[in-house]
Order: C-alpha cells, then sequence, then structure tokens
C-alpha cells in the first residue's frame, strides 16, 4: 500500500507540465486556434527558467529569488511567442497545422542553439524543492498525495478551478468563447475578433512557457533536447478530447501521467518489461485515446482553426 | 492573372522567405556573440569548396528529396504528413532485418528487395494514421507525431536488443546499433575518395514518377481533387477516404525508402540518429520546392547545403548546429504566411494590379460577367 | 450601447460608393429616412442592399461619401460606433453564438453587465424582461441557442438588439427563412415598433414591401434607381424597377409524364446531421421528361433528400428507384455511373474545386472515363478539345479554359457546373436552387437549358425557394414540409396562395 502511495506521490508531479500547458493551450483552441508550437513555447520556456539560476550560480545552489525570476523570464517569453504566433496565424491567417510545426521547429532550434552556448552539456541545477503544507503533509495517506509537492504543483492545480472561472464567469472568458465559436456573431456585435484571439495566445504561451520552465527547474532539473519529450503535442491533443473544459482536462492529464508512473512501478517491483514500450505507452494511449473520443465539436469552439476574415462575402 | 506573374510571386515568397529566415537568425547569432556575416557565409559556401563538401551535400539531398517528394503527395491529396520520422525508422528496421536474414542473396536481388521490405514498412506506418483520418476522423497532425515517438522507442528496443550486433555484445561498449550489414546490400559509391552513392540516381527517377503519378494520371488527378477540395470531390464522386490512406501509404513507402537507401548507401549498419531530422527537413523542402517535384530537387539541395554548413559551424565558427532548426522553422513560417495570400484569389489581384499600375502603367484586370 | 442613446429623427446617406475587388457594390448611393418610417430596399441578389447596410452598421467603409445623423456628420469605424448611436442589425445569417444561451449571447454586447472580473447576468436578465414587456416580443433567457427554431431564433436576435438599445432597426431579408404564417407575425410586430423605431428592411420579395413600408427604395447594379412612397406604386411597377427590362422567364406549356418514372422514392426516413429524422416517411415520383419543383421553406429536408438521393447520405430504411435500381446507400461513383445528374447547393464548395482549372473541372466526374484516360494517363488533347467546346456551347465567359474556377463570377460557375452535367447526358437532373444568387440573364440561360433537357426527356427534381421559378419550369409541384411530401399539385393549380398554405403545413388547403 506505501509503494502505491510512493508510486502516485512521485506521479502526480509528472502531470503538473502536461497540466498547465493543456490549460494553456484550452484559452488558444476556445479561441478558435489550435498551436502545435506549444512544444517549441515549453523548450523556450524551459531553457530560460533554468537560465536565470543558472548564470547566477553555476549549479550551485541559488537564493529562491532566481528560480522564480527564471519561471517570470520563461513566461514572459512564452506569451511574446504566442503573440509571434498570432502574427502568423492571425494576421497572416496562415494555415494552423503547419505554422504550429513551424514555431516547433524555431523553438526547439532556438533553446538548443542558445542553451549549447550559454549553458552547454548535461549541467543539473537545485532546482526548486519540495514545500511541504505545514500540517495538511502529515495526515496519512492524503498528506504525501496531495500535499508534499514543489509549490508549482499546488499552483497547477489551483489553475484548474481559476481558469474555469475566468473561462465561464468573467466578460473576456465570454468574449473568448463567442471568438472561438462564432466570430462573425462577435464581431457584428462590435468585439474584436483578431484582438481577442492575440490575448488568448498570449495566455496560451505564457503558460507553455511556465510548464517547460517547470520542467527543467521542479522535474528533471536540467535541460537537454529532448527534455519535451512531446509533451507539447500531447497537450494539444489533450484539449481536444478533454473537449476544452478544465476539469476534464485535468482529467486527461492525471490520465497520461498514471501510464508514466506504471513505468515506475514496474521498475520499483523489478519486473522484467522492456524499458521501451513502457515510455511508448502514453504516445499510444493519445492515439487510442483520440481514435475513440467524441468528435462533435457542438459544444466546443466550432470555428477552430478557421481564421477570421471580415472582408470574406460568403 | 498571368502565369508569369504568379511564377514571379512564388520566386519572391521563397526569397522573402529565406531573407526573413537569416533576419531571425541573425538576432540569435547576436544573441549567442558569434559573427553573424562569417556564419551565413560557411553555412552557404563552407561546403561547396571541394569535391568532399559537395558530394557530402548530395548525399543528404538524397533522403530529403524522396522524404519530400512522399510529403508532398500526401499534402496535395488533403493529409499532413509530419510522421516521416517515423516511418522512416520503421523502414530502416525493415531493411535491417531482411539484410540480416538474406545476406547471402546475390547483390541485384537484395537491394531491390531490401527497398521494397523499407517502403513496405513505411507504408504500414504510414497506413496507420491515414486509416485513423479516413475512418475515425482522427487528426493526422496529433497521430504521425504520437507514432513518431513510438517509432523511436521500438527503433531503439531492436537496436539493443533483437538486432544488436553481436560484437557490441562481447566487447563493444554498448553502442545501440545492428553488425555491419551484407556487402550484397551496398549501394555503390560511384565517385571514389567519396560517399555518394546510387541512391542519388534513384532519388531523381522517383521524382519523375511523382510528376507523372500526380499530374498525368487519373488517379493522381482524384487525389489532388480531394486534397484541394474535398466536398466537391465527394460530390464529384471521388472515394475521398480511400485516397487519403492511398496517399499516406505512398507517403510512408517513401520515407522509408529513404531509410533503406540511407542504410544501403551511406551507413552500411543501422545506428542510432540516422532519421534525426530528416522528418521535419522533409516538410521544410517539401514547401519551400512549392509542393512540386521539380522544385523539391533543387529545395532538397538547398536545405542540405544548409544542414552539413551548420554541421561545419560548431567547428569554425562556433555556431551550435541546432542553427538549422531555427532557419528552418522560420522559413516555414513565412512560407506559410505568404501562401495564404496566393490562396486569396481577390487579394493576388489587387497586388497584380498596384504591381502593374507601378511598373507597367496597365489597366487593372476587368471584372468578367457571366 | 446605452440604454439612453438619442433618438435618431433622420438619417442621411450621401454619395456613398464602395468597391471590392472587381465588383462596384455600392454607386453613388443617397438616401434618406425619417423617424417613424418603415423604409424597403429592395433589389436583386447582387445589387449592393447589404452591402450598403452593412456600411451603415460599421462593418464595412465606403470609399467614398458620408453619413448623416440628425444633421451631424458621423463617422463609424466598427460596429461599436454604429451601437452609440442606436443603429442596429438583424442579419440574414443569426449572429448568434449556437452553444452560448440567450442571456450570453446579449451579454456579449452588453457592456453594463462587464463588470471588471465579474460577468453580471442579472442585469442583462432585467433588460431581457424591460424590453420583452415594452415590445412585446417573449423569449427564455437561459435556452441555448441549438435548441431554438429559426423564428425563435430571429426573435432572440431582434431583443438583443433592442436591449442593446437600438433606435433604428435594419432588417436584412427577415423573412427569408419563415413560413407564411410566421411572416404575417413579424410584418404585425414591425408595425407595431414602427411608432417607436425608424426600420430599413431589405427585401426581394414585393408583397411584403407593398403590406409594410411607408417608403421604397430600388437598388439596381449598386445604384438607386427610383425612391418613393410606397402606396404610390403597384407590385409590377416595382418588380419592372428592380429588373430593368420586361423579363418573360421561359415557361413550360407541355404535356408530361407519358413515359414511365424514372425516379421514385419510397418511404425514405433520413436523418439529419443533428440526429433528428430530416426526411420522415417520404415518397414521391419523378417521370421521365418531367420536371417535378420542390417547394418548400428551406431547412424542411431539401438539402438531406439531394444528399440522400446522390449517395452522399445515410438512408435509413426506404428505397430509391432509379431507373427500377434501387440505389439507396450506393456509393455517390455509382449513383454517378447510373446517370444520375446534379447541380449541387453550394456551387464553390461542392459542384466545382475552385483551385482546379475550368477544364479539370469538366473532367472531375470522368477523370478514369475511356474518354479522357488511358491505361490511367489522362488524355490532353481530349481533354482540351471537350474543354474548349463546352466553353463555347454554355457561352461560358473568360479568357481560356485554364483559368481557376473559383475565380469566375457565379453565373460563370453556375454554367461550368451545368456544361459538365449535361454533357455527361444523364437520365435524370437535380438540381438544387440553381439559380440562387445570379443575374436575370444568367437565370433565363439556365432554364432554358432545363427545359431542353426535359424536352429530351430527361427526368428533372427541381430544389428552390423562388416559388416563381418553380411554377414557371414545373410540370408538377410537391410541397415539402418537414421532411414529408405535403401534396403533388399540377403546376397549372400551384397559386402563390396555395403553395404558400401548404408550405406552412397545413393539408387541407381545397377548402380555403
Amino acid at each position: 500500500m506505501n509503494f502505491v502511495i510512493n508510486i502516485l506521490s512521485l506521479g502526480i508531479p509528472f502531470s503538473v507540465a502536461l497540466l498547465i500547458a493543456s490549460l494553456g493551450e484550452m484559452f488558444n483552441q476556445r479561441a478558435g486556434i489550435f498551436n502545435l508550437g506549444c512544444e517549441g513555447m515549453m523548450a523556450m520556456g524551459a531553457f530560460l527558467g533554468m537560465l536565470v539560476p543558472y548564470s547566477i550560480g553555476q549549479g550551485a545552489d541559488v537564493p529562491g529569488i532566481y528560480n522564480y525570476l527564471g519561471l517570470l523570464l520563461a513566461s514572459g517569453v512564452g506569451a511574446l511567442l504566442g503573440l509571434f504566433f498570432g502574427l502568423v496565424v492571425v494576421t497572416f491567417r496562415a494555415p494552423q497545422g503547419i505554422a504550429g510545426i513551424g514555431m516547433q521547429m524555431f523553438g526547439v532550434g532556438t533553446a538548443g542553439t542558445l542553451f549549447r552556448h550559454f549553458v552547454g552539456g548535461t549541467q543539473s541545477i537545485p532546482g526548486i524543492n519540495t514545500a511541504p503544507i505545514p500540517g495538511l503533509s502529515n495526515i496519512p495517506i492524503l498528506g504525501p498525495l496531495f500535499f508534499n509537492h514543489n509549490p508549482l504543483v499546488y499552483v497547477a492545480f489551483l489553475l484548474v478551478p481559476l481558469s474555469w472561472y475566468v473561462l465561464f464567469k468573467t466578460p473576456w472568458g465570454l468574449r473568448v468563447r463567442a471568438v472561438g465559436t462564432q466570430p462573425r456573431a462577435a464581431d457584428s456585435i462590435g468585439i474584436q475578433v483578431n484582438r481577442v484571439r492575440f490575448q488568448a495566445l498570449a495566455l496560451g504561451g505564457a503558460l507553455a512557457g511556465l510548464a517547460g520552465a517547470y520542467l527543467s527547474l521542479c522535474q528533471a532539473k536540467m535541460f537537454s533536447d529532448e527534455i519535451i519529450a512531446g509533451r507539447g503535442f500531447i497537450a494539444v491533443a489533450l484539449v481536444y478530447f478533454g473537449h476544452w473544459h478544465p476539469v476534464k482536462i485535468m482529467g486527461g492529464a492525471l490520465l497520461f501521467t498514471l501510464a508514466q508512473a506504471l513505468q515506475l512501478a514496474i521498475q520499483g517491483l523489478g519486473i522484467d518489461f522492456p524499458y521501451e514500450f513502457l515510455v511508448m505507452l502514453p504516445y499510444l494511449l493519445v492515439i487510442i485515446v483520440l481514435a475513440f473520443s467524441k468528435k462533435s465539436l457542438l459544444m466546443g469552439p466550432t470555428a477552430l482553426g478557421k481564421p477570421f476574415n471580415r472582408e470574406m462575402r460568403t | 492573372m498571368t502565369k508569369r506573374f504568379k511564377t514571379g510571386y512564388r520566386i519572391g515568397v521563397i526569397i522573402l522567405a529565406i531573407i526573413t529566415a537569416m533576419l531571425l537568425g541573425a538576432i540569435i547569432l547576436w544573441a549567442i556573440g558569434a559573427d553573424v556575416f562569417k556564419t551565413y557565409l560557411v553555412i552557404l559556401t563552407e561546403p561547396l569548396k571541394n569535391k568532399i563538401g559537395i558530394t557530402e551535400v548530395l548525399l543528404r539531398t538524397v533522403p530529403l528529396t524522396i522524404i519530400a517528394l512522399g510529403i508532398t503527395v500526401a499534402y496535395r491529396s488533403g493529409i499532413i504528413n509530419i510522421g516521416a520520422e517515423g516511418q522512416m525508422a520503421i523502414g530502416i528496421l525493415a531493411t535491417t532485418a531482411i539484410a540480416l536474414a538474406f545476406p547471402n542473396l546475390p547483390r541485384g536481388v537484395l537491394i531491390p528487395f531490401a527497398i521494397l521490405a523499407g517502403a513496405v514498412g513505411g507504408a504500414a506506418w504510414g497506413f496507420i494514421p491515414g486509416a485513423l483520418k479516413a475512418k475515425l476522423e482522427v487528426s493526422e497532425l496529433l497521430s504521425t507525431v504520437m507514432l513518431n515517438y513510438i517509432a523511436a522507442q521500438l527503433y531503439t528496443f531492436f537496436l539493443r536488443g533483437p538486432m544488436l550486433d553481436p560484437a557490441e555484445l562481447t566487447m563493444g561498449s554498448g553502442t545501440p546499433q545492428s553488425m555491419r550489414l551484407s556487402r550484397n546490400l551496398d549501394l555503390t559509391r560511384f565517385i571514389r575518395g567519396t560517399r555518394i552513392h546510387s541512391g542519388l540516381f534513384i532519388a531523381i527517377a522517383l521524382a519523375v514518377i511523382i510528376f507523372f503519378l500526380l499530374w498525368k494520371t487519373s488517379y493522381g488527378f482524384k487525389m489532388r481533387a480531394a486534397g484541394a477540395s474535398e466536398r466537391a470531390a465527394r460530390y464529384g464522386g471521388i472515394h475521398v477516404p480511400k485516397y487519403l490512406i492511398i496517399a499516406m501509404m505512398i507517403s510512408g513507402a517513401f520515407a522509408g525508402i529513404a531509410g533503406s537507401i540511407e542504410i544501403a548507401g551511406v551507413h552500411r549498419r543501422a545506428i542510432e540518429g540516422v532519421t534525426s531530422g530528416y522528418g521535419f527537413s522533409g516538410i521544410v523542402v517539401a514547401l519551400f520546392g512549392g509542393l512540386h517535384p521539380a522544385g523539391i530537387v533543387p529545395a532538397a539541395f538547398f536545405f542540405g547545403l544548409l544542414i552539413y554548413g551548420a554541421d561545419m559551424t560548431q567547428r569554425l565558427v562556433g555556431v551550435p548546429a541546432n542553427m538549422v532548426q531555427v532557419l528552418q522553422g522560420v522559413i516555414i513560417l513565412v512560407i506559410v504566411a505568404t501562401k495564404m495570400i496566393i490562396a486569396n484569389p481577390y487579394l493576388m489581384q489587387r497586388v497584380e494590379a498596384r504591381w502593374n499600375a507601378l511598373f507597367a502603367g496597365k489597366s487593372s484586370s476587368k471584372e468578367v460577367e457571366a | 450601447m446605452e440604454q439612453m442613446t438619442k433618438a435618431i429623427d433622420s438619417l442621411r446617406i450621401e454619395h456613398i460608393t464602395k468597391r471590392f475587388p472587381g465588383v462596384l457594390a455600392c454607386d453613388d448611393v443617397s438616401l434618406e429616412m425619417k423617424r417613424g418610417e418603415i423604409l424597403a430596399l429592395v433589389g436583386e441578389n447582387g445589387a449592393g442592399k447589404t452591402t450598403l447596410m452593412n456600411i451603415l452598421m460599421g462593418l464595412y467603409y465606403p470609399d467614398e461619401g458620408k453619413l448623416f445623423i440628425n444633421d451631424k456628420e458621423v463617422h463609424f469605424k466598427s460596429p461599436n460606433d454604429a451601437f452609440a448611436y442606436g443603429i442596429g442589425m438583424v442579419h440574414q445569417q443569426y449572429m448568434l453564438v449556437p452553444n452560448m444561451t440567450v442571456l450570453e449571447n446579449i451579454a456579449l454586447g452588453y457592456k453594463q453587465a462587464w463588470k471588471g472580473l465579474r460577468l453580471d447576468l442579472q442585469s442583462v436578465r432585467k433588460r431581457v424582461k424591460e424590453v420583452a414587456k415594452q415590445y412585446g416580443l417573449v423569449v427564455d433567457p437561459d435556452s441555448y441557442i441549438w435548441q431554438l427554431s429559426v423564428g425563435e431564433q430571429q426573435r432572440v436576435e431582434l431583443v438583443k438588439t433592442l436591449c442593446l438599445g437600438a433606435k433604428f432597426l435594419i432588417l436584412d431579408e427577415p423573412t427569408s427563412a419563415l413560413t407564411p404564417q410566421e411572416t404575417d407575425d413579424l410584418i404585425a410586430l414591425l408595425r407595431n415598433m414602427s411608432e417607436e423605431l425608424s426600420i430599413v428592411f431589405i427585401s426581394h420579395k414585393l408583397q411584403e414591401v407593398k403590406d409594410l413600408s411607408s417608403k421604397v427604395a430600388i437598388l439596381r447594379h449598386g445604384k438607386v434607381v427610383f425612391q418613393g412612397n410606397t402606396i404610390d406604386h403597384s407590385s409590377s411597377d416595382i418588380a419592372a424597377l428592380m429588373t430593368g427590362h420586361e423579363v418573360v422567364l421561359p415557361h413550360n406549356d407541355a404535356p408530361a409524364c407519358t413515359l414511365g418514372p424514372m425516379l421514385q422514392l419510397r418511404n425514405l426516413k433520413v436523418r439529419s446531421d443533428r440526429g433528428h429524422l430530416a426526411l420522415d416517411d417520404l415518397s414521391l415520383y419523378v417521370c421521365k421528361g418531367e420536371i417535378v419543383g420542390l417547394a418548400g421553406v428551406s431547412g424542411n429536408g431539401q438539402r438531406e433528400l439531394a444528399e440522400a438521393i446522390n449517395g452522399l447520405r445515410k438512408v435509413e430504411s426506404g428505397q430509391i428507384l432509379f431507373d427500377g435500381e434501387d440505389i439507396a446507400n450506393h456509393t455517390p461513383a455509382h449513383v454517378i455511373s447510373s446517370g444520375m445528374g446534379y447541380i449541387p447547393e453550394e456551387r464553390n464548395t461542392e459542384g466545382i474545386v475552385p483551385a482546379f482549372s475550368m477544364k479539370e473541372n469538366f473532367i472531375l466526374k470522368d477523370s478514369e472515363s475511356p474518354l479522357f484516360s488511358s491505361h490511367a494517363f489522362l488524355k490532353k488533347k481530349e481533354i482540351d478539345q471537350t474543354a474548349e467546346r463546352l466553353r463555347k456551347e454554355f457561352d461560358i465567359r473568360s479568357p481560356n479554359t485554364d483559368v481557376a474556377a473559383g475565380s469566375l463570377s457565379g453565373g460563370n460557375i453556375q454554367k461550368v457546373i451545368l456544361a459538365r452535367e449535361i454533357s455527361r447526358n444523364p437520365k435524370f437532373l437535380i438540381a438544387v436552387y440553381p439559380t440562387r444568387g445570379l443575374d436575370m440573364g444568367a437565370a433565363e440561360f439556365i432554364h432554358k437549358q432545363l427545359l431542353h433537357l426535359r424536352n429530351e426527356g430527361v427526368g428533372i427534381l427541381l430544389i428552390s425557394e423562388e416559388l416563381e421559378e418553380i411554377t414557371n419550369l414545373s410540370d408538377q409541384v410537391a410541397v415539402i414540409f418537414k421532411g414529408k411530401i405535403q401534396k403533388v399539385i399540377p403546376s397549372s393549380e400551384a397559386s402563390r396562395r396555395r403553395l404558400g398554405i401548404l408550405m406552412a403545413g397545413v393539408k387541407d388547403d381545397e377548402e380555403i
């Protein structure tokens, strides 16, 4: 039993990067844009996140403020990348799929280039450590499971109800939903469709950057070319079959990390199972879920993927 | 809209893409303190300075061409194939398997057989996302990317396991790779002292085949119709799902063939890192080449130059090879951003009218009434 | 938009001109409106009515000209500016977000509800109640738009515009999707509202113009050709001014159905995209050499019917007998090769591949036929020759057959589709809204072609919204309502009033 709790409590933090990135992508898609470049933004975020503490301490311990500055830098640049993506797909109305791949290559390439130059090798950093919540973390079973993680884990799960509120209860969220479902209706009532889309992309980009920084600062405590490992793409898929709803998306994120946790469990139990097939599992799971989930856009953003052009006379 | 204007516009777009990429790349180069001018000079000219350099560029042109041809078939049929990396990997596994199983077959039999196996492996890996899209409406963008990661794991598994070089087990360093494959598989290296092999001719032949397939046959016609307007094609009696799957299989097969040829011509054994980047670079090449074989071959050469040149920059100017990915990403972004303008006939008409007014003093085109 | 918008006593449009690529949409238009008037803006499709109103709404910017409200010049940079002055529009395609509630849709524009981080739906609810009381417009604020009928959605649009403080109402083809009875209700409502608001409505239905408006302005090719008081002019005067010439549409006089049935639909059950039964036990037959016109308000199953016959939609039960063979649930390719011709509803997305050249579109259905290919290789010469021949025969205006089909004008595109279908010598033709959006010249050409086919023994199912087109061309008129055929009557007995009653779902039309 202890073993299961250990595995789960190790596994929950694994879902954080995916969760944060997916919530960001949710805003993008709700506004009508799907961003395959998420992976590239996460890569930049991962690099920038660890760049700050590393430049100060060269791998040694640093005051916590620098770690948080790294998070801030990652989110800020992520937002900028989101706006850059907006320039391509909103202003120039480029097809979002291929543009996303271009964005991904740009982000991953830039992160790799800058990393090799400024840091290089397999440099690790102390990163951000767990911050058990006093009192709550001592509760049997629930304690280690929920309250003994690093601060970003708490933030990530708090983001779920927060994004729910923003999306469904604020005027901005209303505009985002309108713009992604029926942009003409929003336009005719005076809402600036493209501006709202840029705003959503900035938010999505910031969260993607944050998610990447989490990976380098809290999870792996280092940076490498393979650190994102497809999580950006999985995030895009997750939003789709989480039906653009924060709670379902959270469920999906946890589901995928369960697959990863399974990998830990099997290794921990000493079962001899080819490592590669375990690593494959989350990706396989994505395909299976995509294959069998309902494809209806009825309650979601029906204008997803379509650029908006007022002068197009239909 | 005159044809001359259209071609002029396309060339303009390509040049714009290169310039923008170099400008944005320059920012990053400046950030790492590199000599911008020297870096670009190295990338673009260094490889061409001697025989070995040129043949090394040609060497990379081969898989880029073949993969880009496959991606073009898919793209023009309405399905975007991001999975070339994975398809290539599976193709390599298939080829290696054949070569390991039948090392003593004569060359004339082994080579075609092995390449065919590569094609079949790649086609199978392309069939999966094609069928998923055709039957279950699963976005190929997501499924192909996932399959890339799965294929990568399968590849590693086989190279560390069943296909591992026995020599590695006994006294090697544990490098995941197969043994040196049968010499009967080797594609001829026809210029002494260089690595360029007869796969080059296969690539060119495939380019010609694709041209005929897409523009001169009824099958190609239907595939292009399905890609240009899926709805109208359906209403026209074209069985779109069938052609989607066929297109993905062809695309996957080509990626598989590219993998086979890389093994048979260059590495002569299955090793790690063969596919690295070719799958994604193939996409850029396809777009850069205007999704047409005549454009793809020179585009592949250009990107072969970029990739090899970037390898050299690490040594010569201290710029990491990752720069190439940055340039490729920007090129994609510029091409798709400006291509949308091509797709909008109204806007193109306006641009043409303004161009004519500026340079030729002609009146703007008239609306044709029914 | 504030609730306290000033009343609009006068609104003037002076010398407005608007150009789109290749089209002069508005040509030096000047109009004036005073408070309490109902102006009907009349003209054929493409005359420039919607463009003019979109300019008034701030959605388009005029290339030349000025707008005056209460004698002060105004510039609208966006719909927000128009709202501020109290101008509101109900578009032909409703501007509502389907998966949000009525309240949320109104809240999108009701800025008083935007309290920073909180969306105050309560205040919207209050406002809706006020408006409902003032104008007698009742809507359920919590229902989702996708749950509402077309008529109910229109009411929501009206409520929305009024909640946002409209003092000047623009309605674009308000009755295009309503039954005659719903139309009457709307007209009564608007007459009521005109005591406080000014109303402009766009229509090409002359009966409504007579019933509702106090003033009428006629647009033709972007120019105002006439303005005046409605009572001073008869419908035929207005019609003549609309089209500009004596138009005599070809008339079907020949006898029918002597050659036996070609297409028989028996007890068809077909589902719509939403899941409900679009065709509910529908039966109909069309003979060789006969035109059957299918009249009905758009949305009663016409689209699903055409798709089902052509193999593009699943038939749950029932039979489609085409020349004796049941083709239900066969592939589109099979139906096409059995001799079925189809002019689809959306010419740009269903009829042609816009990126392909004209000649490629001609062979769209025949790329594998021995005429155009041998051993899978396309025969360039034959394709070019056929294309050139068709271009001349059908008088398609373009420099050559290599142009992209999508760049042709609507009428020419329709001709390409028609040429392709007719040159395949079909046994039967389904024409869905074939002259929608076309000018009279193109419509006349198409009608002539259809009659010619009929006289050659081809059966035709004509689906259309234009009652005049149906009664002119058809031998028999069938009325479709909620997925069933209400009645089939000979064309000679199909008066406008009788068709209107049948289209509304009333079966016993004889007694009225």
